[in-house]
């Protein structure tokens, strides 16, 4: 009886989710009565094997094919492990690499793949929480089958601790080669540019809830009244009405500003992801069970544009 | 070249909600084109105004309400609609991810598309899988969360940008024909025009019924079911500035000051 869970790497360092999996990994296996496996492929496989031999890992298989992640291979690897040691549940972290991976495994195995678990029980038939609806609602599934497939949200389980005595060993595989029919070809870093929100002490937010571009201006004098540095959401990115690198969240930036200022913004898993660690979060929002209500430590539940105009004055600005 | 698009129609809550059993209630439900196809959809048809000879199917899995959404997407350029659906999966407790991907598997066979596009994730359950899910099951190759793509007709491969976290793109090249699931940005979705919208009036919309696909009724049965619906308890400790605009911004204002990060 095992959990198999597979681990993330990236440019020559393990991905933060690869420890967060070890702590749910070892969750589930307890909760099903048996060990705890890890797959790590490609790269550096037995540097990251010993790193990520922590408290609570009961074996470690390596595969060193491939040096970036590449579906294929990770997809071929996971399967022939699946299939020699016939693990009760394969986990996988809910990351953008999960998302290209973790289907193509559940397939293979053809077993029920449930992704984005914020919660499970696997202590009798395994039920899994997952959000519904943008976070508004949570729901719970059952999954009714002897093997299963789990994807994990970051960040919802803390990082493994403690140093572990697995057995680490290469995995006995032969990679089918002409199965491989996509080729990672380079990496490129986007959104630099003349601004840097990651500086910021003060940043006022915008989302979604701004409507138009031609609102835009009215956040832009808020910022200037604080003096504070504007960023955003990814709508209003996606829109081309602010530029990339204004972008707070998982695929923009990490900002962690001593005030942060939620305007208009429901505090999408993704959005938060990039700023959870600022010391303060006050939220502007109409909904009052926006998500972004969770983590803030001030709110007002009100229009923007009734509160923000009046903001503005409060600080010697004028609104148009 | 024939692209195929799979469009949702999703469904948005009000602020205020009440949850019926297993789901909330449809008079808190708005219905919308899920975000994600939208670029999708986008997507292929510029693919399909660059070149010549490209035909833009979409597929849609769902009930007749969602004819609206399908003659957007219509309306925006795609030539040809279907449409999924019959009592049985009506009647279906849920259909995850494993599901949706058998039922289009079988339109995927019928169509015989080069390039299949589809949303990353639909924004209501936000399972993130159904792309990928179908590309394993067709024996397509793939690539997730792209947010660009040159698709190179003659060949029917693809040069992506798979959008990667933390302001890391990664360049990958996939031999077709592929799955490619569109992330928000790729582009920019246009409106539909209203010649647009009287054009799609007139384009074909099919109704695929199970039997037509030549699929069983066993392919709804799935080993995933959904047992509770319910509102997360509130994580908040806010504190909620009440009053009126003028002031929870005075409120708002005194933070601020008394906190030192503002001066003025
Ligand atoms: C792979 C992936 C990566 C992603 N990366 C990111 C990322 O890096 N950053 C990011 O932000 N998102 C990211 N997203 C998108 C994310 O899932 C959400 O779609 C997005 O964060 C929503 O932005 P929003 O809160 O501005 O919009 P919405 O979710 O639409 O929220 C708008 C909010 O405005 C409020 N509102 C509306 N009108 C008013 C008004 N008049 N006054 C006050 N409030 C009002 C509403 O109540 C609502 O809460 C990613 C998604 C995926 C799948």
């Amino acid at each position: 009886m095992t959990v198999l869970a597979v681990t993330e790497q990236r440019r020559g360092e393990l991905r933060d989710p690869s420890f967060e999996l070890i702590t749910a990994g070892r969750q589930l296996a307890d909760d099903l009565d048996s060990e705890l496996h890890l797959a790590v492929i490609g790269g550096d496989v037995d540097g990251y094997a010993d790193q990520l031999n922590r408290e609570g890992v009961d074996a470690i298989h390596t595969v060193a094919d491939g040096e970036e992640f590449n579906h294929d291979i990770y997809t071929q690897a996971v399967t022939a492990m699946a299939d020699a040691h016939e693990p009760d549940a394969v986990l996988m972290a809910n990351t953008v690499n999960g998302l290209d991976f973790a289907p193509a495994v559940a397939g293979q195995l053809d077993v029920p793949l449930v992704t984005d678990a914020v919660d499970f029980d696997a202590s009798g038939t395994p039920e899994i929480t997952r959000e519904q609806y943008g976070g508004k609602v949570e729901t719970t599934v059952d999954i009714e089958a002897d093997q299963f497939a789990l994807t994990i949200r970051p960040a919802e389980w803390a990082k493994a601790e403690g140093t572990g005595d697995a057995d680490i060993a290469a995995f006995d595989f032969d990679l089918d080669e002409s199965a491989v029919r996509s080729t990672v070809t380079g990496f490129e870093e986007v959104g630099s540019g003349d601004v840097d929100i990651s500086e910021a002490d003060i940043l006022v937010s915008v989302g979604r809830g701004i409507e138009e571009e031609d609102n835009l201006p009215l956040v832009e004098e808020l910022a200037d009244a604080l003096g504070a540095t504007l960023s955003s959401s990814r709508p209003i990115v996606d829109n081309g009405w602010l530029p990339k690198n204004r972008q707070v969240g998982q695929s923009g930036k990490v900002v962690t500003p001593d005030v942060y200022i939620a305007i208009g913004i429901s505090g999408a898993v993704q959005h938060v992801a990039g700023m959870k660690g600022s010391d303060t979060i006050v939220a502007i929002n109409t909904d009052p069970n926006a998500p972004i209500m969770d983590i803030a430590d001030y709110a007002i539940v009100d229009d923007l544009f009734d509160v923000v105009p009046e903001l503005i004055e409060e600080f010697g600005g004028e609104a148009s | 070249m024939k692209v195929l698009v799979t469009v949702k129609e999703v469904a948005e809550v009000d602020d205020e909600f009440a949850i019926d059993g297993l789901d909330v209630d449809e008079s808190y439900l708005e219905y919308d084109l899920n975000e994600w196809d939208d670029y999708a959809v986008e997507e292929a048809v510029q693919l399909s105004e660059a070149n010549d000879d490209v035909e833009v199917v979409t597929v849609t899995v769902g009930p007749e309400r969602a004819d609206e959404t399908i003659r957007m997407a219509l309306a925006k350029g795609a030539d040809r609609a279907l449409r999924v659906w019959d009592d049985a999966i009506a009647g279906a407790e849920f259909l995850d991810p494993g599901t949706k991907a058998q039922l289009l598997e079988a339109v995927v066979e019928e169509e015989e598309p080069d390039l299949v596009l589809t949303g990353v994730q639909s924004g209501d359950d936000a399972f993130g899988a159904t792309g990928v899910a179908l590309a394993e099951r067709v024996g397509f190759e793939w690539a997730a969360v792209v947010n660009d793509l040159e698709h190179d007709v003659e060949a029917n491969d693809s040069s992506v940008r798979r959008e990667l976290e933390g302001g890391v793109e990664e360049l990958t090249d996939v031999e077709g024909p592929a799955v490619l699931t569109i992330q928000t940005g790729i582009n920019e979705p246009r409106y539909a025009s209203l010649r647009g919208i009287r054009q799609a009036q007139r384009k074909p919309l099919d109704v695929q019924t199970l039997d037509d696909l030549g699929l069983e009724e066993s392919v709804l049965e799935t080993q995933v079911e959904l047992t509770s619906m319910y509102e997360p308890e509130s994580e908040s400790d806010a504190v909620i500035w009440e009053g009126a605009a003028d002031e929870t911004a005075g409120e708002l204002a005194s933070f601020l000051r008394d906190s030192g990060v503002v001066e003025g």
